[in-house]
């Protein structure tokens, strides 16, 4: 993962170890054979990328032919699923999978950046290392893992104490309306937060950490404090290498299964509260594809996995764009 | 180092095929083969028993089996990429017509399922009839003080609080076998959901797996849910009396899950449902578990599967009731052992 921070970081300042890199004169003698032998290694590699992106939406495609042509567009807006009836709708799923993936880079973005913020400019060096182990390890945890501390720990949490808290005071808003389950919209928000965050915290502290030495003692040197610094030095740099972190969150958010299905209550309903059961697309999937006989029943369920491919190609091409023109106007100023 | 390690393995192994070939004199038939199956989760623990014993008796015959689900095993069979498949509800005619040549259900065991709720400071039992528990799957009967359930249970005072139902959120066989009851005794249930491995749940939450469901009903005050006999019974989690259809109140056991298919009819293709069966001791929940299995294989896989077929009704069947599976009655047994006979 932390390969992705270095391309999204502008290639203005040069790297110190680039310079060493130039200097080498090993390869001379191999000439423009080795430059090509590399060039078609590198090539195939990234182009065997694009083609497993392209296998995996065409089998998507071409396997689910019969509900596609059976509920066309109506499947994206359809709220009823029912596999005895053979009527199937993504609606709900999609929902979900929006609703909480949402509401846990909602929570989860604050946090990470603040966590990095402290971990890269105020922390000791050592205890920022140390901290960025434990950190990583939490990024190692099996998703199962998160699902069952779901159940035992955070459902009776959310039930008991936060719901109830959050319906008394902000029962008025429909977000925070209806009886207090646990399971649910919220509780699976939460443990996708918890899932996340370490991504976004490590992969933000190495992006701060690499701007570069000059830059932070310069805007020192002309009196800057350490919060100036932090937010008109480090955090300009890293932005592009943050937006990279967040959409691998997101990305996460949007495709966790395990610990999702085991919280959220798996009940295919539209519901403005977050208080309520839900579903999400990838919980389905897991769900029930083992045990779908029909051959349209396991085509929707293919489609559903078409519709997840779909939003998170989306949903990653929107970030991409915010992103552009977050930099352009930056740029500008 | 590792060269001594693969002498040692290969001379272990030579060893192992010596005596493996020695051990299997009735079979004798050269290499070891391997047959895959396919199939339900449910009575995996009983295949995986029966397999291993099995390889034991006839040490160059290895049967490996995946618990991959009911959809996958008929999948898999269908498209002939397994020697067998097992499944908890039985194809349809549909199913079978697409497959090429001819596939017998062979009932191998029986389970049940049972009713388990969460009602804190009450310790009571709980006796409940299909129709009302079809009500409260369907969100009408909402309060457990509701003036039906306190008609079935003079002697007890219910709490007047709602019901949360929680069901099975994965397709299961578990989820076929409850909701095959319901339409049976509940119109408005066979009408408005019907059965399924998976169907339109109108009320509650669901839960992933027995585990999920158990771990639901045990957390949230008022809850109703379903699950496996046996994973009730390993987890002690107290479970309602259903009344069957001569009228009785029957808490599921091993010996009610096979009362229920000593009256049941059979047909000759072994497809039949035995939820709300006849008879006094029948627990009404109960369903067989089916094996998936050409009638034609042909050469030495055939012969095994023959073997193993006849093995199983007259060995395996003991090898169940520790396991929590109800084993088939000697009449059903007695059937399934006629048409085990015509495999090949």
């Amino acid at each position: 993962m932390f390969v992705l921070a270095p391309e999204h970081l502008p290639a203005s300042p040069p790297a110190p170890h680039s310079r060493e890199a130039a200097g080498g004169s090993s390869f001379s003698r191999s000439g423009k054979w080795g430059d090509r032998l590399f060039h078609g290694t590198a090539l195939s590699f990234s182009t065997g990328i694009l083609l497993l992106t392209g296998g995996i939406g065409a089998s998507l495609w071409r396997n689910s032919s019969l509900s596609r042509h059976a509920f066309g567009w109506k499947f994206l807006v359809g709220r009823v699923w029912d596999p005895v009836a053979g009527q199937f709708g993504a609606l709900p799923f999609l929902y979900g999978t929006i609703l909480t993936s949402a509401l846990a880079l909602l929570i989860a973005v604050p946090l990470g950046v603040g966590a990095a913020i402290f971990l890269s400019e105020l922390a000791p060096r050592r205890l920022s290392d140390i901290m960025s182990f434990l950190i990583e390890l939490l990024a190692a945890v099996p998703s199962v893992i998160y699902g069952l501390l779901g159940i035992f720990v955070l459902v009776p949490l959310v039930r008991q104490f936060l719901e109830p808290v959050l319906g008394k005071t902000l029962g008025f808003l429909p977000l925070f309306s209806g009886p207090p389950y646990g399971v649910g919209f919220l509780s699976a928000g939460l443990i996708l937060a918890v899932m996340i965050i370490p991504f976004i915290i490590t992969v933000t502290r190495e992006v701060m950490l690499s701007t570069p030495k000059l830059l932070r003692e310069a805007a020192m040197a002309l009196g800057a404090t350490r919060w100036e610094v932090a937010t008109t030095v480090v955090l300009p740099f890293a932005r592009s290498g943050i937006s990279g972190a967040i959409f691998l969150a997101l990305a996460r958010a949007l495709g966790e299964t395990m610990a999702v299905t085991m919280v959220i209550g798996n009940t295919p309903v539209v519901s403005a509260s977050l208080f309520s059961p839900g579903y999400t697309m990838a919980a389905v999937l897991a769900n029930e594809f083992t045990e779908a006989t029909g051959d349209l029943y396991l085509n929707a369920l293919i489609e559903i996995g078409l519709v997840l491919f779909g939003a998170t190609l989306i949903v990653n091409a929107l970030a991409q764009l915010l992103v552009w023109s977050v930099k352009n106007r930056g740029g500008r100023r | 180092m590792l060269t001594s390690i693969k002498k040692t393995l290969r001379v272990l192994l030579a060893a192992g095929i010596a005596a493996g070939s020695l051990g299997a004199a009735p079979l004798a038939a050269g290499d070891t083969v391997t047959l895959v199956g396919a199939g339900a989760t449910f009575p995996y623990p009983i295949y995986s028993k029966w397999f291993d014993e099995f390889h034991k008796k006839n040490p160059d015959v290895e049967i490996n089996y995946q618990s991959i689900g009911s959809g996958g095993g008929i999948r898999q069979v269908t498209a002939k990429t397994v020697d067998f498949g097992a499944t908890d509800g039985p194809m349809t005619n549909d199913q079978l017509f697409a497959v090429d040549g001819k596939i017998l259900h062979l009932p191998t065991v029986m389970g049940a399922v049972v009713v388990v709720y969460n009602l804190p400071n009450f310790d009571g039992k709980i006796q409940i009839t299909g129709p009302v528990l079809a009500d409260i799957f369907l969100g009408k009967i909402k309060s457990w003080d509701d003036s039906a359930l306190a008609a079935l249970n003079k002697g007890v005072s219910l709490p007047s609080a709602p019901i949360v139902v929680i069901h099975r959120s994965d397709g299961s066989g578990t989820s076929y076998c409850f909701t095959d009851y319901l339409s049976k005794v509940s119109d408005a249930w066979k009408s408005k959901v019907g059965k399924g491995t998976a169907v339109n749940w109108p009320a509650g939450l669901g839960g992933k797996g027995n585990e999920g469901v158990s771990g639901t009903v045990k957390q949230t005050a008022g809850g109703i849910g379903y699950v496996e006999l046996i994973y009730a019974v390993q987890n002690k989690i107290p479970f309602m009396a259903v009344k069957n259809k001569a009228g009785r109140f029957v808490e599921a056991s091993v010996g009610g899950v096979t009362a229920a298919a000593k009256n049941a009819e059979i047909p000759a293709d072994f497809r039949v449902s035995i939820t709300d069966a006849e008879g006094e001791d029948a627990y009404p929940i109960s369903t067989f578990t089916w094996l998936l299995v050409y009638e034609r294989t042909g050469g030495r896989k055939g012969q095994i599967l023959h073997d193993f077929l006849l093995w199983m009704l007259d060995e395996g069947e003991k090898l169940a009731p520790p396991l929590g599976y109800a084993p088939l009655p000697d009449a059903v047994a007695a059937k399934v052992k006629e048409a085990a006979e015509k495999v090949r």
